[in-house]
């Protein structure tokens, strides 16, 4: 038992940065764009914060390093997203191409940046990542404890998010009460996009020391299966990211279990992965996803 | 209508021209990619110097030819090829396959598994081996078929699911081969090899191979199965209009399961081939190669085709081929992925000529009415 509350940190350290991801994820398709570029921006938005703390901190400016580097992913997380909102809403583009297209791009401009930058293909080790507090947890946990509490709060207490759910379900009908669909859009892609740069600077933050090509390594995708598995609501999400964390805790802590030791770590791995195919099976018929999710908003059409 | 046709510019004709726009895409991506080489510093000359020397050999530096290099690239082709044609007859279907890179990875390790453990006969090693690929990436492909057709399960969804889960069981079953450490297994013996002595004496020992033949041979099943068979006419109904299709007595189902069953025996036919045509001994895979995602790109620039793709996966292949040449050059190779992802972008954002062309039309019929 004791070995299981020591691992709570550790989990939380994992899930954190997926469940701000998945928040974010869960924001997009709530207004009826797609975003399966979170997997490249959380790499954007990571090796933004890499670099961008490794520069500060030979500087010698301490603890604010760290969280201007996370500003500084949420931001680059943020720009590139504007590529999947112009592609998704202004331009009636197949959501799925321009959500690949960023990925394809981030796993280029990442190395690219750190090749220019630090001559090689990775980001220069920085020295101090961010500090637990005394529970030996990171602060990226409360990150993300408030950005459920916010998104949850915005979503389902206040106008602008009943606006946002109903762009997701029927665009035309929000339409013709006034709501500005592309608007709305707009800001939930753009959302979508700070959210996973700002998770990919937390894992970058907390769990290694530099970024490199293998540092996201499918936790966007994770968090894409968080979202349809916590069917599209705040608490469900919430909990597939935990569950889906945990998973790939133990996939690194396993060794821990003498029970465990047996198995190889990638089943832990597999898991999020195949418990979500299940349910999408097991749920098939009904379907939780916004009804709008991925169409254009064609203006006009029926 | 026609008569409206006719009074067409050039521009908007040719805007709707599929190859027209498929070549201003490639076009457009590697402009951004020359500019952000300018942008950083280093001389973007260098990167088309790499790109010439891994299209003819020819190494302008120096004057020296070496045909070595036509060889790699026509073998980095052969899997950006099949993994096109993977998206594209899925494309066709009106299927997203981005599973194509799971598919690969089946494949790979079947292939690596019947290389290590199969039957050493000679001639017949390695053609089990490519079946077994081909085979296991027919399964993996169809199962995402049937789980649209019968659950309704996203394709693009179970894909990516499936392209994680094949990654991790692929380390799972190699990391019990024979003679396997964290990253490699032992060498296959000489029967499950796909070299072509002919190729190799002809380039200089590239790693050119057997595969190629393969692909060359996919490139006309996929021709003749899309455009000669009732099955593709099917499959090709089905991607226009579902529902009309159902009403013409196209068993939609059926087709929804084969077209991914045939995509996904492409895609496990590129994972066989680099297997045992690019390697000789077995890889434990600790990322993803991603020629399957960027099979989904030269789907895209080739337009589901035959020809495009063949064309579009050799463009990708040279591009590969080219990266450690520019390394080399003080290119950062990243540059390649950067274009590539570019490409990707603006095909996307083709959709804004639809757009355009419709706000022409608009324009031009308005003018019409008011001159009447």
């Amino acid at each position: 038992m004791s070995t299981l509350l020591r691992m709570i940190p550790s989990v939380l350290m994992i899930v954190s940065p997926i469940l701000i991801t998945a928040i974010g994820g869960m924001i997009c398709e709530k207004s009826g764009v797609v975003n399966i570029a979170l997997e490249g921006l959380m790499g954007l938005g990571a090796c933004a914060a890499a670099s961008a703390h490794v520069l500060m901190e030979a500087t010698g400016m301490g603890t604010p390093s760290v969280w201007l580097a996370l500003a500084i992913g949420a931001g680059v997380g943020l720009v590139f997203s504007i590529i999947h909102a112009v592609a998704a809403i202004n331009f009636n583009a197949d959501q799925t191409i321009s959500g690949t297209g960023i990925n394809l791009l981030a796993d280029g401009v990442t190395i690219f940046v750190a090749q220019i930058l630090f001559s090689a293909d990775r980001t220069r080790e920085f020295r101090m990542g961010m500090q637990t507090d005394k529970l030996g947890i990171y602060p990226t946990a409360y990150i993300a404890l408030v950005v459920v509490i916010l998104a949850w709060f915005v979503l389902y207490k206040l106008p602008f998010g009943m606006h946002l759910r109903a762009c997701g379900e029927h665009p035309q009908a929000a339409d013709s009460v006034g709501i500005n669909v592309r608007k709305i859009r707009y800001i939930a892609v753009l959302t979508s996009g700070l959210l996973a740069g700002l998770a990919g600077g937390c894992i970058v933050l907390t769990q290694t020391i530099q970024y490199t090509s293998n540092t996201i390594n499918g936790r966007g995708f994770i968090a894409l299966a968080a979202v349809s598995f916590g069917r599209w609501r705040p608490v469900g999400v919430t909990f597939a990211a935990f569950l889906f964390g945990t998973a790939q805790a133990f996939s690194i802590i396993a060794v821990n279990f003498p029970a465990l030791k047996a198995l190889p770590t990638e089943v832990f791995n597999i898991l999020p992965y195949v418990i979500t195919l299940i349910a999408l099976v097991l749920f098939s018929g009904k379907n939780f996803a916004p009804r709008a999710n991925g169409q254009p908003f064609i203006k006009g059409a029926s | 209508m026609k008569t409206l046709k006719k009074k067409e510019s050039f521009a908007s004709r040719l805007l709707s021209s599929d190859g027209a726009v498929s070549i201003l895409v490639v076009i457009m991506g590697f402009l951004v990619g020359t500019v952000l080489v300018a942008l950083v510093g280093r001389n973007p000359l260098n990167m088309y110097k790499a790109i010439l020397q891994s299209l003819t050999g020819y190494n302008i530096d120096n004057g020296k030819m070496n045909v070595r290099y036509i060889g790699e690239t026509l073998n980095y082709t052969v899997p950006f090829v099949l993994c096109g044609l993977s998206m594209a007859f899925a494309a066709r279907a009106g299927l997203f396959n981005i599973g194509g890179e799971g598919q690969y990875i089946v494949g790979l390790t079947v292939a690596q598994v019947i290389a290590l453990l199969g039957p050493q006969v000679k001639g017949l090693h390695w053609i089990l081996a490519i079946l077994g690929a081909i085979l296991i990436g027919a399964l993996w492909g169809g199962v995402v078929g049937l789980l649209k057709a019968k659950f309704e399960v996203s394709e693009v969804v179970s894909t990516i699911m499936l392209n994680y889960v094949a990654l991790y069981l692929s380390r799972i079953v190699c990391l019990q081969l024979p003679g396997a450490t964290t990253y490699k297994t032992a060498n296959y013996p000489e029967t499950a090899l796909l070299n072509n002595a002919l190729f190799q004496k002809l380039t200089n020992n590239s790693m050119l191979n057997n595969g190629f033949f393969l692909m060359v041979i996919s490139l006309i099943v996929y021709w003749f199965i899309m455009e000669k068979t009732n099955l593709g006419f099917g499959l090709r109904a089905t991607g226009f209009n579902k529902e009309a299709a159902r009403c013409s007595g196209i068993p939609v189902v059926k087709s929804i399961s084969i077209s991914m069953a045939i995509a996904g025996a492409f895609a496990g036919l590129a994972g066989g081939i680099v297997a045992l045509g690019s390697f000789r001994y077995g890889r434990v895979l600790a990322g993803m190669d991603n020629y399957g995602f960027n099979g989904i790109a030269v789907a895209l620039v080739g337009n589901n085709t035959a020809i495009g793709t063949m064309l579009a996966g050799f463009l990708f292949g040279m591009l590969k081929n080219a990266q450690a040449l520019m390394q080399g050059k003080q290119i950062p190779k990243e540059i390649t992925f950067i274009i590539q992802g570019l490409i990707v972008v603006f095909i996307a954002l083709r959709s804004a000529i639809a757009l355009y062309l419709d706000w022409l039309n608009k324009r031009q019929l308005q003018k019409e009415v008011i001159s009447k």
